[in-house]
């Protein structure tokens, strides 16, 4: 087989040394058109596929038999002004906002704490990551049992004197999304700290030490010299969170299934009740557009960092 | 010099007095849903689940693995799991193979397409999957649920298997193709085994991924006997309501695989994460 070397192209010449370009990339023979389009069809069979058709669904009514009917933008005009539906929404916010904030804050302060080698902090390391391997599922189970009206928190709470506190934290509209919230962080913060605990490896540890040498404090010496070379690190940590939290749902299905009273609906759960339990296709279609166009900034922002480091 | 010495070590008191409470504290949940797995039913419900136990028992995972069809529900989920982890990878690498080594049109775009494909929320796919999967004639069965899995995948593994395949130098196959050898050949016999630690950690990370999902199968899976793992432990968190024993035996059930993927690959599997968030 003789194969061509391809022509350097020009847009791309600084990325790569050019002798690499000339003996790395040549003209695709037809095998290898092959193995870049059986993947390539199979995602547009799974993914693109479907998630076209999910915006046409969005414009009509459908309850799977028989054909969709269109209804234009009536889905949409309907769901804001259902209460339920803009309750999930609000729901979202306070759970983008809680989720990612805790999140960032425990991971971010305990990969601080976690990054120098010392006696110890590989176990503590593991330790913390560890729910990450967990289901959500699981994880909402685990917590399940803890929230019971007998289990751990109440009787802990009971112990120090706080039995006003207590409640059945679950089965309450006040406390519910919060105690599911809680569940979520606690397998979360493990992996937020791993991606802090890579981005602190790549800063200079030398620019530290001079600012140690010249009197910086520690609050200083992290807000000034750390938390500048971390942006690399925040900006895909952000985009990661956000996009997880408007995935959510496992976690609410395994407590509260959005219960009590809605109190605990998500974007997630309300799509996946009117899909699948009323086969309101259209409409559970019309919200799943929303989560998508929600989604799609931070969609971009991660895809615009990925290639970012494509070109570097 | 000795005062300092001696702050350093009060700091490493300090360090120790902080992060081991607080680890117990992380822990203690896991620690917890272990012991009331072992518990017996009459000592839950006489003294309630946040008591010390009395007797141990394996009751509770003989009632989840038998009548609480976990047993089952395991074995389901290694018939999804392994052919979804090995086809993902498979696939992956080719098309990273592909857009990696030759000068296909356009391949950034499609790359970056391919990922966006994994970055969408899985709510806009859920509906017309199921509609898919019917028309295909493989609603309701395990092969549904193995497809949905690999194409969903596809893009994030193909992105980060096109990273690594990227740095290999174009010397190696360049030498190769010298002395007679085709692109599969290459592809088979220098770029995929020098992709052997990047896969080890992308394989790690599928595994939790897939062995962990819930929303697909209970999307595309209607027959309570074929629910895999994580679907099946809510079905029966609903139908043993108050048997807390035979619940958290269930999750223990649905946790420990996952838990020994991690403990068993636990570099590859931070390196795995720190792939997807490049850095």
């Amino acid at each position: 087989m003789t194969a061509v070397a391809a022509p350097p192209r020009p847009g791309e010449a600084g990325t790569a040394p050019p002798r690499r370009r000339k003996t790395g990339l040549r003209a695709v023979p037809p095998v290898v058109w092959a193995f870049l389009l059986i993947p390539a069809l199979v995602e547009v069979g799974m993914v693109f596929w479907p998630a076209v058709n999910s915006f046409y669904l969005s414009l009509t009514e459908w309850n799977g038999l028989g054909a969709a009917q269109p209804v234009g933008l009536d889905n949409f005009r309907d769901l804001f002004s259902d209460d339920i539906f803009l309750g999930a929404l609000k729901n979202n916010v306070i759970w983008a906002v809680g989720f990612g904030g805790l999140s960032v804050l425990g991971g971010l302060a305990l990969a601080l704490a976690l990054n120098r080698p010392r006696r110890g902090v590989g176990l503590y390391r593991s330790a913390i990551y560890l729910p990450m391997v967990f289901s959500l599922a699981v994880t909402g189970l685990f917590w399940r049992v803890q929230y019971q009206p007998d289990g751990t928190i109440n009787t802990l709470l009971g112990a120090v004197g706080l039995e006003s506190v207590e409640r059945q934290w679950l089965a309450d509209p006040h406390t519910a999304l919060y105690a599911v919230l809680i569940a979520a962080v606690w397998r979360q913060v493990g992996y937020v700290m791993v991606l802090y605990l890579a981005g602190l490896k790549g800063t200079d540890p030398t620019l530290d030490d001079a600012a140690a040498v010249d009197g910086a404090s520690a609050w200083q010496r992290f807000r000034f010299v750390t938390w500048p070379q971390l942006r690399g690190v925040n900006t895909v940590v952000f985009a990661v969170t956000v996009i997880d939290s408007l995935r959510t749902f496992d976690i609410v299905w395994a407590m509260t299934q959005g219960g009590p009273y809605h109190s605990s609906e998500l974007l997630s759960t309300y799509m996946f009740q009117q899909g699948f339990t009323f086969l309101n296709l259209g409409y559970a279609s019309a919200i799943a557009v929303v989560i998508f166009a929600l989604a799609l900034i931070f969609i971009i922002t991660y895809l615009v960092r990925a290639t970012k480091e494509e070109v570097a | 010099m000795a005062t300092a010495s001696i702050r350093k070590r009060r700091r490493g008191w300090g360090f120790h007095a902080v992060m081991a409470p607080l680890t117990l504290l992380w822990v203690a949940p896991m620690v917890f849903v272990l012991v009331l797995a072992f518990r017996s039913f009459d000592d839950i419900a006489a003294r309630g689940t946040a008591a010390w136990p009395v007797s141990l028992s394996l009751d509770g995972f003989r009632e989840a693995l038998g009548r609480g069809t976990m047993g089952r529900a395991l074995w389901t989920s290694v018939q999804v799991t392994v052919p979804a982890v090995l086809l993902s990878l498979l696939l992956a690498s080719w098309a990273a193979y592909a857009l990696s080594r030759f000068a296909i049109p356009g391949r950034r775009a499609i790359l970056l397409v391919m990922l966006a494909g994994n970055l969408l929320p899985p709510q806009i796919l859920l509906i017309p999957v199921s509609r898919v999967m019917e028309s295909l004639g493989i609603y309701d069965t395990l092969v549904a649920l193995v497809a949905i899995h690999v194409g969903f995948g596809l893009g994030f593994y193909t992105f980060v298997l096109h990273g690594f395949m990227r740095s290999i130098p174009g010397e190696l196959s360049e030498a190769a193709r010298m002395d007679g050898a085709g692109p599969v050949q290459i592809y088979a016999r220098i770029i995929m085994p020098l992709c052997r630690p990047s896969l080890a950690a992308l394989g790690a990370l599928a595994t939790t991924w897939i062995f962990n999902d819930l929303i697909w199968s209970i999307t595309v899976l209607r027959t309570e006997a074929k629910l895999p793992v994580t679907a099946a432990l809510l079905n029966l968190q609903g139908g043993y309501v108050s048997n807390w024993n035979v619940v958290a035996a269930a999750s223990v059930i649905a946790a420990v695989p996952t838990a020994i993927v991690f403990f068993a690959f636990q570099r590859h599997f931070v390196s795995g994460l720190l792939m997807g968030s490049n850095k």
